[in-house]
């Protein structure tokens, strides 16, 4: 708890520069230590100390530099690392960026103060996630699918409906044998109002503004809050599962700005840039985030998180998602191709990929025959999108028979399979039903991926023997 | 109080302390009132640079920091297999019974427990002379582990004293006279992480590792005592050949290293291990496995020193002549922390920001492997082995960068996954075209042991055909297939049969997952004898459509999920098969004609 004995004030600062200052003379200054900054208009900033030295403190202030000067600005070092304040009554409420209510009603009465850095869960307390997550999305719950306690991106453009599928997840996810429904813990970083209100409209029609906790750190708002605006929602989402037993589903958009603000303080500090001016510790950085998504032994909440992130330029080589996705648990890769022919939701399902599937699916979890229609569908629409390629060269002509089977596999996928509505809830077995429909326009011996009697006990042709 | 020191500045891991003169270079040292444990790794006058393994938030300058006067270490003994480290040797599970579900910083606990007490077979002899290496007894660590007592390398002497019974490390077993001294010896010994533990001799690699994946055993066979680089994007399956390899590798001891990646990963190996049964003993895995997990999470100094940890511990079991493997998943995260270290001490940076002496660590680190002959009394031949395999995690799956071609400078064996492989699900995504192994020569001998005398002539066979069938794509590609002459389909037809049936293989099928090297030959042999066979009747008419439309190949598409132990009684009913449905296809097309 901040200690106001321990509390020291300063007004020595040496130096402003982008979003950091630099204060001397300072004494038991503690390395991430926390800042109250007073501008002399009166204006209250907050800080956290980034290097702590014998009488120098290297201060990154959250709402940017603007107005401090170098001789009456006040910096009172707090003696307290970053916390957040948790309550259950925050289910429901609207905060900024750094935690403060910004939908007019009262305070949180806290009912604890947690670090918002969070620690390391112990690899051997966790509890490996193999809950399916129905979302009702068929690219998801048929090809990729989530699991609770997974951390699985959507890596999206600019210019792509990725919050019209965060959206859509986060109203339909259900865990099928309990059928409780998430809880949402959302995380806005950099993104617009207009982006914003789409989603609180969402929220709003279909009654889960009941059960959100927001955290909105709009384009407009102080870029370097971007840094603490994850691990607040983390450390709330972590306090609603572990000790209110909900299960949490976290949703963080847009990542690319929380690189952004992280990059910006690197540049500032003069730290030697990684890839593209990254920090070098931007992967530890990421982790220290998508890591506190999982399932503890003996806990029965859990935390399941869908950070998004919009690739500059399309690009998946790009830092950004490339340290995303060795981090997390798979990724849903939206396309660009795709959208423009009109596919929602745009999901590309060649690149994309969830690890967790092998353990999520199967008898008593979906049912017998998915990992084999998965894998079948994969490879059926891989060979037909080869098969599109080979067309554009050679004309459909010189196609064998058996490849043209697989280019018009490859169409009905996408028409069928792929595009559903915005509203589509399909159950598990409606997606997986659908999948044989599409597998059984392949001859039966080109369906190598799926075990034989489990091809007896499910391929359209067999029905009823 | 000479010997303690003062913080003087804090950035991320690293910390600066003053009055430090005297302490050595990688010598560990106790931080701040919590006395967090971190390593020196700069000297500057009276001051010290030290990588913290642990977070250093709340620290302030002014704290002490108090010297060890000893280098990293880590502890070995019976109760290492079985068990789960961080980077540093701190067992996992006894922490989270101390501290709870997170890691909490400051927490020490012994690696090797204090309180067992494990049964000492005494195997040497009262008065006998011996010297580093030599046994001293044994005890049964596990189940299939006999773990064997070793005098420390260095010391030399007779033995005054050789107990029997049960004793914790920590107990005298033998006392040994040495030149200076005696010395009172214990189950338990200690050794610095970063200097490799000695041998009498490095010998040549002539036996595989096997890992019963067919991609990697018969087409790029990785030695015992061999290094093995398996560099792929995120989602190219690199982590799943990792438990693959250290599922199935016919090692004696394996040493798994999460360096910087997923926790829930090491969560999957910890759940997963102590279920799968070793097909060489017929015990559980983790029977013969001990864990280092350093998730991307844990402090980043401590993922630096896990590899070194890991390599140690490997050493310890080769120098009592077991086979040993550790895969270290990945080695990218391990250079990351370098250069995080690296850039937090402003260091001129070489490529991408890595540090320059990057080629040097890494080729310390990947030297450390070998085939040795263990150290003992020249009396005695024992020859153990140590063989690594590093998943390296390039940037955009860009094979370009530092570490990939760092790595690849110095390892033997390149297991290289490619994207698209992945995105088509061909598991595992080995790439046949731009892998290889360098000691496929040496192996061969081994390889074309009496039962399977033609197993790398196979191997040739079946890799040109895979070399042809990349030259003929890229001639469909222009003209399409239906304008290739019917040999050269007949060619792209079975170079299918080797991708689908031989290449691909299914890690989660409870099967396919494990290949025999003995099936191995057999599949192979049945996909070229379909291709001479089918181009015996393509010569004499036949046309490709027919062949392509064989009942055998479904046959074929299975075999894979026949067991091993079955697979030769389906073999010959296969190839019986196949005969007879060939013959019936040219009687046939004599008939039309």
């Amino acid at each position: 708890m901040a200690v106001d004995i321990s509390a020291r004030e300063y007004t020595t600062i040496r130096e402003a520069a982008g979003p950091l200052i630099v204060v001397e003379g300072v004494e038991g200054v503690a390395y991430g230590e926390v800042v109250k900054i007073v501008t002399p208009s009166g204006e209250d900033k907050m800080g956290q100390v980034l290097e702590a030295r014998r009488g120098l403190a290297v201060i990154q202030v959250f709402e940017g530099t603007s107005g401090i000067d170098t001789a009456k600005t006040r910096v009172r070092f707090t003696g307290d690392i970053m916390r957040v304040s948790v309550a259950q009554d925050m289910v429901g409420r609207f905060f900024d960026g750094l935690g403060r209510p910004i939908d007019g009603g009262p305070e949180v009465i806290p009912e604890d103060r947690l670090s918002i850095t969070g620690e390391a869960i112990n690899p051997t307390a966790r509890d490996y996630p193999r809950e399916f997550i129905q979302t009702g999305i068929s690219t998801i719950d048929g090809m990729n699918t989530l699991v609770r306690g997974q951390k699985l991106p959507i890596f999206s453009g600019a210019g792509m409906p990725h919050n019209a599928l965060a959206a859509q997840i986060a109203r339909q996810a259900k865990v099928l044998a309990s059928g409780e429904p998430f809880s949402v813990v959302f995380a806005a970083m950099g993104i617009t109002h207009e982006e914003a209100s789409f989603f609180m409209h969402d929220f709003e029609r279909t009654g889960a503004i009941e059960r959100i906790v927001a955290f909105l750190n709009l384009a407009d708002d102080p870029a370097i809050e971007r840094i603490i605006t994850p691990r607040m929602a983390l450390t709330t989402a972590e306090f609603l599962a572990y000790e209110y037993d909900m299960h949490i589903l976290v949703i963080l958009t847009d990542m690319t700005n929380y690189c952004e603000a992280l990059r910006e303080i690197a540049a500032a500090r003069e730290e030697v840039p990684g890839r593209r001016g990254y920090p070098g510790y931007m992967y530890t950085d990421l982790s220290m985030n998508y890591e506190r998504a999982g399932r503890i032994k003996g806990r029965n909440g859990t935390i399941t998180q869908i950070p998004i992130l919009s690739m500059p330029d399309d690009d998946i080589t790009h830092p950004i998602p490339d340290l995303t996705g060795y981090i997390t648990e798979g990724q849903f890769v939206l396309s660009r191709d795709l959208h423009r022919r009109g596919i929602f939701p745009p999901v590309d399902v060649l690149p994309s990929l969830s690890r967790l599937m092998n353990e999520g699916i199967g008898p008593e979890r979906t049912r017998d025959d998915h990992s084999g229609v998965s894998n079948q569908l994969y490879a059926g629409y891989a060979e037909g999108r080869d098969m599109r390629d080979l067309v554009a060269v050679v004309g459909e002509e010189a196609l064998t028979s058996r490849d043209r089977k697989y280019l018009e596999f490859a169409d009905e996928f996408e028409k069928r399979f792929v595009t559903q509505g915005k509203n589509d809830d399909r159950s598990i077995e409606d997606t997986l039903d659908l999948g044989w429909d599409l597998l059984a326009t392949l001859p039966e011996g080109e369906l190598k991926r799926i075990d034989e009697h489990i091809i007896k006990k499910y391929h359209p042709s067999h029905k009823g023997e | 109080m000479e010997e303690e020191g003062i913080i003087t500045k804090i950035a991320g891991p690293l910390v600066v302390a003053d009055n430090m003169r005297g302490c050595e270079m990688y010598e560990v040292v106790k931080i701040g009132d919590e006395g967090l444990m971190g390593e020196t790794i700069r000297l500057d006058g009276a001051q010290a640079y030290v990588q913290v393994y642990e977070d250093t938030t709340g620290l302030k300058p002014g704290e002490p920091v108090i010297r060890t006067k000893s280098p990293l270490t880590v502890e070995l003994g019976p109760g290492i297999l079985k068990n789960f480290y961080d980077g540093v040797q701190r067992p996992l599970e006894a922490i989270g019974k101390k501290v709870g579900d997170y890691i909490k910083r400051g927490v020490y606990v012994d690696a090797l427990d204090r309180t067992t007490k494990w049964d000492f077979t005494p195997t040497a002899e009262e008065g006998k002379q011996v010297v580093g290496g030599d046994f001293l007894g044994s005890v049964q660590e596990t189940k299939v582990i006999t773990h064997k007592i070793l005098v420390p390398p260095g010391l030399s002497g007779k033995i005054l004293e050789l107990k029997a019974g049960k004793f914790t490390v920590d107990d005298c077993i033998a006392r040994l006279q040495t030149d200076a001294e005696d010395r009172e010896l214990t189950m338990m010994q200690k050794w610095p992480v970063r200097k490799g533990r000695p041998y009498k001799d490095k010998l040549d690699l002539e036996v595989p590792l096997l890992t019963g994946q067919r991609i990697n055993d018969t087409f790029f066979p990785l030695a015992k005592g061999g290094t093995a680089a398996i560099p792929g994007g995120f989602g190219t399956g690199k982590t799943v050949m990792q438990h693959q390899v250290a599922r199935w590798a016919d090692a004696q001891i394996i040493v798994y290293i999460g360096c910087g990646e997923r926790g829930n990963e090491m969560t999957e190996v910890l759940e997963d291990f102590p279920k799968l049964i070793d097909p060489y003993s017929g015990e559980n895995l983790m029977e013969r496995s001990t864990l280092i997990a350093n998730t991307s999470n844990m402090p980043v100094a401590a993922r630096e020193a896990s590899i070194y940890t890991g390599i140690t511990l490997a050493e310890y079991y080769r120098d009592m002549g077991y086979d040993t493997a550790i895969q270290a998943d990945s080695t990218s995260r391990w250079a990351e922390a370098l250069r995080e270290i690296s850039g937090r001490l402003e260091e001129m940076p070489g490529e991408e920001g890595y540090p320059a002496y990057l080629a040097t660590r890494l080729s310390d680190f990947y030297e450390r492997a070998g085939r040795v002959k263990a150290l003992c009394s020249d009396s005695e031949e024992r020859i153990g082995s140590v063989s690594v395999v590093g998943a390296v995690s390039p940037p955009g799956g860009d094979f370009s960068e530092p570490v990939t071609q760092n790595t690849l400078r110095v390892a033997g064996v390149f297991w290289a996954l490619d994207s698209t492989l992945a995105d088509r699900r061909h598991f595992p995504a080995i790439s046949w075209l731009r892998s290889y192994s360098l000691y496929v020569g040496h192996l061969s001998e081994w390889f074309n042991k009496s039962e399977t005398p033609d197993f790398t002539e196979q191997r040739d066979d079946m890799m040109s055909i895979l070399q042809k069938e990349a030259e003929l794509q890229e001639i469909v590609q222009l003209v399409g297939a239906d304008a290739l002459p019917a040999r050269e389909r007949g060619t792209l037809e079975v170079a299918r049969l080797i991708r689908e049936d031989f290449l691909q293989q299914n890690a989660y099928h409870d099967v396919d997952s494990y290949c025999s090297l003995e099936k191995q030959y057999l599949m192979a042999r049945i996909i070229l004898q379909w291709y001479d066979l089918a181009s015996e009747v393509i010569d004499y008419g036949v046309s490709i459509g027919k062949i392509e439309a064989m009942g055998i190949k479904d046959a074929m598409a299975r075999m894979k999920y026949v067991p091993s132990e079955e697979f030769e009684k389906q073999y010959d009913k296969m190839v019986k098969d196949m005969k007879d449905e060939f013959e019936a296809l040219k009687r046939k097309e004599a008939e039309s004609a």
